[in-house]
């Protein structure tokens, strides 16, 4: 039964098709006909969306902003295909109010369906943080053709480090905030298999998070591979952090140049790295290992979330088009205490971390700097965006140093519109 | 998780082994029962308010428990959720509740006349006397499914009905969500104020969602009752003062617990209560009364003498620090208090309090005079 199902829900046209049913289709809930759904009803009718609607006047994040009462009663009595609600989807949002200088997303989807059925309250968020992409009108360009890629290499007196990761989903599966632990088995199966066929540079091995062994495990942190049960409550209050450690793994290549997280915040996420400055050959390595890996999954019959308007679609929206953040880890001693890096960083489109990821500091000089935007450029303008970007910091790098003055740079076009 | 049984219609699609939890590593109540079997039984059947048998056992899940402490590792999202879900709920309350079966009946005694003695427990040694105990409205999901809009109206009801008391029990609602900074202070100082809870004991069964939405305290003026509204309960209520004087504490308590489940029949929302279960709240641990009766006590010399567990297990009682729960004791003063809620009255479990600590204290004054305690120590209770 289990493999007519997946027949049935997978493929392309039957995604467009259930989804564009949107509205209250219960294709799930029809199997069961009882009690729960007379309670179900009634307690609807005692509380009316105005009941429900939670209290987000303290609260600044995207979902925040987007969610008006109206939204809300026309949405929350509605059902994804999987049961997914859009109190589900909110929830992270309402328990993580946020930050005045930092606006997070607040909210994730449950399941590709999510998108369609929730978009009063997704289009706006995409907007919000997309920099007014519209899924409506706008389309999102993929290429992964790493041979355009001009001038990728730079200089390693400077760049210590270059990496490009994405996530990629499963179709006709649920996300992590909904999936349920045979789902996420089954990702976990269709992935693993999948990268069982890779062969060459990128012949490799998957460890399972739950029966790892303690070298194995020292090993993968010595690596900077290993990631973690989540603690950041915007993950937990998201349900994402379910039944670990449970069909969650790392999967890497023997040169340990390309790496795969399964089951964590998105069904894959997919790494290239490498020391030193050599982008191009990083961003190939990526390109080449994700299509061998779309076409082995192809091979079984299962294949990516995708459409047309939203590129590839992963649980949080901040994620969507490209999923890529592509960057580096880079010495900017002088340009980093000048008064303009900020605004020269905001011009290129390009952010700063510290070298601990995301929300950590910098140590020293060195900082990792990526790619801001996700959604309405295409993997390789964005790669060539964060190349041109770095090589134009290290230049200004390199002019301080000899006491000549730098320049900010223009601000560069958004997508076009 | 309400408004939608989330997964379980779509989940059935799967088979049981491939749904059924990884529990190998796993010491809790919850991890000990589900058998795949039992799983297979129940995965199809939910409350009428939607919760499954994966919302029951999604925080024993998530937390293996430790090798020494127990946890139980479920909870009830809904009155129902005990009659549903019985073939994981009875053997899991058998296990917690010293063999309690699916026949036993618990008896309710609320009369505070009924306890003997209590209100001289000595102060010297005796610093705090404290009695609580949780209550749930009928008509309403419990904290780990309610929605939003349920929980108000369990704020609402709970606000209407305690700001109707007088006497001894006149106060004020503070509501977490708009308390000034000054109340804070005053109710931090006081020992009233709740948290937000990070036990992801409690988290992982969704009881934080929404958190302060709902969630308050009220006391009274004198500082003498205290009931928590949307914890991990819908009512926490709790009577407290320095000193020893338990007999008081208790008679306060039962008087204020029955005046407040006046005011909710009236309004047709009495708690949540059965002939077999007792008071219905969210964890199986705190069936029965649901009572947790207990002093801060100075027991510095009993407290390191070899048979101190022994003489607590045989009394019914429990030590636990001066935080409450899993926290540490602090210079010989322990919180202790009764082990049992299912299965004996209130004025059962708080009578074991007064009996055993009144012990407890003659034995550390034996102890400072240098004397033996070996005749003291009583038979099981």
């Amino acid at each position: 039964m289990s493999n007519s199902f997946r027949r049935l829900v997978s493929g392309r046209n039957t995604m467009a098709l259930l989804a564009s049913l949107g509205a209250g289709t219960m294709a799930g809930g029809l199997l069961l006909h009882d009690n729960s759904s007379l309670a179900a009803e009634t307690k609807t009718k005692l509380y009316p969306p105005s009941a429900d609607f939670p209290d987000l006047r303290k609260h600044n994040n995207c979902m925040a902003s987007a969610l008006t009462p109206a939204v809300y009663a026309k949405l929350r009595d509605k059902l994804t295909p999987n049961n997914w609600t859009l109190d589900q989807c909110i929830q992270t949002g309402v328990d993580n109010p946020g930050h005045p200088f930092i606006k997070t997303v607040g909210c994730v989807a449950g399941d590709e369906e999510s998108y369609e059925v929730f978009a009063e309250l997704f289009d706006p968020v995409i907007k919000d943080r997309h920099n007014g992409y519209n899924p409506r009108t706008m389309t999102h360009p993929t290429d992964l053709d790493a041979s355009k890629i001009t001038n990728g290499v730079f200089d390693d007196n400077y760049v210590l480090s270059s990496r490009v990761r994405t996530g990629r989903s499963i179709r006709g599966l649920s996300l992590p905030p909904a999936c349920s632990r045979a789902e996420r088995r089954e990702v976990e199966r269709v992935v693993v298999t999948a990268l069982a066929g890779l062969k060459g540079e990128l012949t490799g091995r998957y460890y399972s998070l739950g029966d790892m062994t303690e070298k194995e495990q020292q090993q993968l942190i010595d690596d900077h591979f290993l990631f973690d049960k989540p603690v950041s409550p915007l993950l937990t209050c998201a349900f994402m952090a379910r039944d670990w450690p449970d069909a969650r793994g790392i999967w890497h290549n023997n040169e340990k140049t390309f790496l795969i997280w399964v089951n964590e915040e998105d069904h894959t996420r997919v790494i290239s790295m490498e020391k030193g400055g050599n982008m191009k050959r990083v961003f190939e390595r990526f390109c080449s290992g994700l299509k061998q890996v779309e076409h082995l999954i192809q091979e079984r019959g299962w294949e990516f979330m995708w459409n047309e308007r939203l590129g590839y679609i992963l649980t949080c929206p901040s994620n969507l088009g490209t999923g890529l953040r592509a960057g580096v880890h880079v010495r900017l001693p002088k340009l980093s205490k000048d008064p303009r890096f900020s605004k020269i960083l905001d011009n290129l489109r390009l952010q700063k971390r510290g070298t601990g990821g995301v929300d950590t500091a910098a140590t020293g000089d060195t900082f990792d700097i990526s790619n801001l935007d996700r959604l309405g450029k295409s993997e390789v303008e964005l790669v060539q965006l964060v190349v041109d970007g770095v090589n134009y910091l290290i230049e200004c790098e390199k002019k301080l140093e000899k006491g000549q003055d730098i320049k900010v740079p223009a601000p560069l076009v958004q997508f076009k519109k | 998780m309400p408004f939608g049984n989330t997964h379980n219609n779509f989940k059935l699609n799967y088979t049981v082994d491939d749904e059924y939890p990884d529990l190998s590593k796993h010491n809790n109540h919850m991890a000990k029962v589900l058998t795949k079997e039992v799983y297979g039984k129940l995965r199809d059947k939910q409350t009428p308010s939607g919760y499954t048998l994966d919302d029951v056992i999604q925080t024993g899940i998530d937390n293996p428990g430790h090798p020494f402490i127990m946890t139980v590792g479920c909870v009830a999202g809904d009155e129902e959720s005990y009659e549903v879900f019985k073939d994981l709920l009875d053997p899991v309350i058998s296990d917690r509740h010293g063999g309690y079966k699916p026949t036993d009946k618990h008896k309710t005694d609320l009369n505070f006349e009924n306890l003997k003695g209590g209100d001289d427990l000595d102060p010297n040694y005796v610093l705090s006397s404290r009695v609580r105990t949780g209550r749930s409205i009928k008509g309403y999901t419990l904290p780990p499914h309610n929605s939003r809009g349920e929980r108000r109206a369990i704020e609402k009801l709970s606000i209407e009905a305690l700001t109707s008391l007088d006497g001894e029990f006149k106060g004020k609602y503070y509501p977490l969500k708009s308390m000034t900074d000054a109340e804070q202070e005053q109710l931090i100082n006081d020992h009233f104020l709740f948290d937000k809870p990070v036990s992801p004991l409690l988290t992982c069964a969704g009881m934080a969602r929404d958190w302060p939405d709902a969630r308050g305290i009220w006391h009274n003026d004198n500082k003498t009752f205290l009931v928590w509204v949307n914890e991990e309960d819908h009512l926490r209520v709790i009577s407290m003062q320095k000193g020893g004087n338990m007999r008081e504490v208790f008679r306060r308590f039962c008087v204020g617990l029955q005046k407040i489940e006046e005011i909710f029949k009236k309004h047709n929302h009495g708690f949540m209560w059965n002939e077999h279960l007792g008071y219905i709240l969210t964890c199986p641990s705190n069936l029965g009364t649901g009572l947790r009766g207990g002093v801060h006590v100075k027991l510095p010399k009993l407290s390191t003498h070899p048979k101190f567990e022994e003489i607590l297990t045989r009394l019914r009682l429990q030590k636990r620090g001066t935080g409450g729960v899993d926290t540490a004791s602090v210079g010989g003063v322990f919180d202790i208090s009764n082990a049992d809620r299912l299965g004996s009255s209130e004025v059962d479990q708080v009578q074991l309090v007064v009996d055993g600590v009144k012990l407890m204290v003659e034995m550390e004054k034996k102890l400072e005079k240098g004397e033996a305690i070996d005749s003291m120590i009583p038979a099981q209770k």
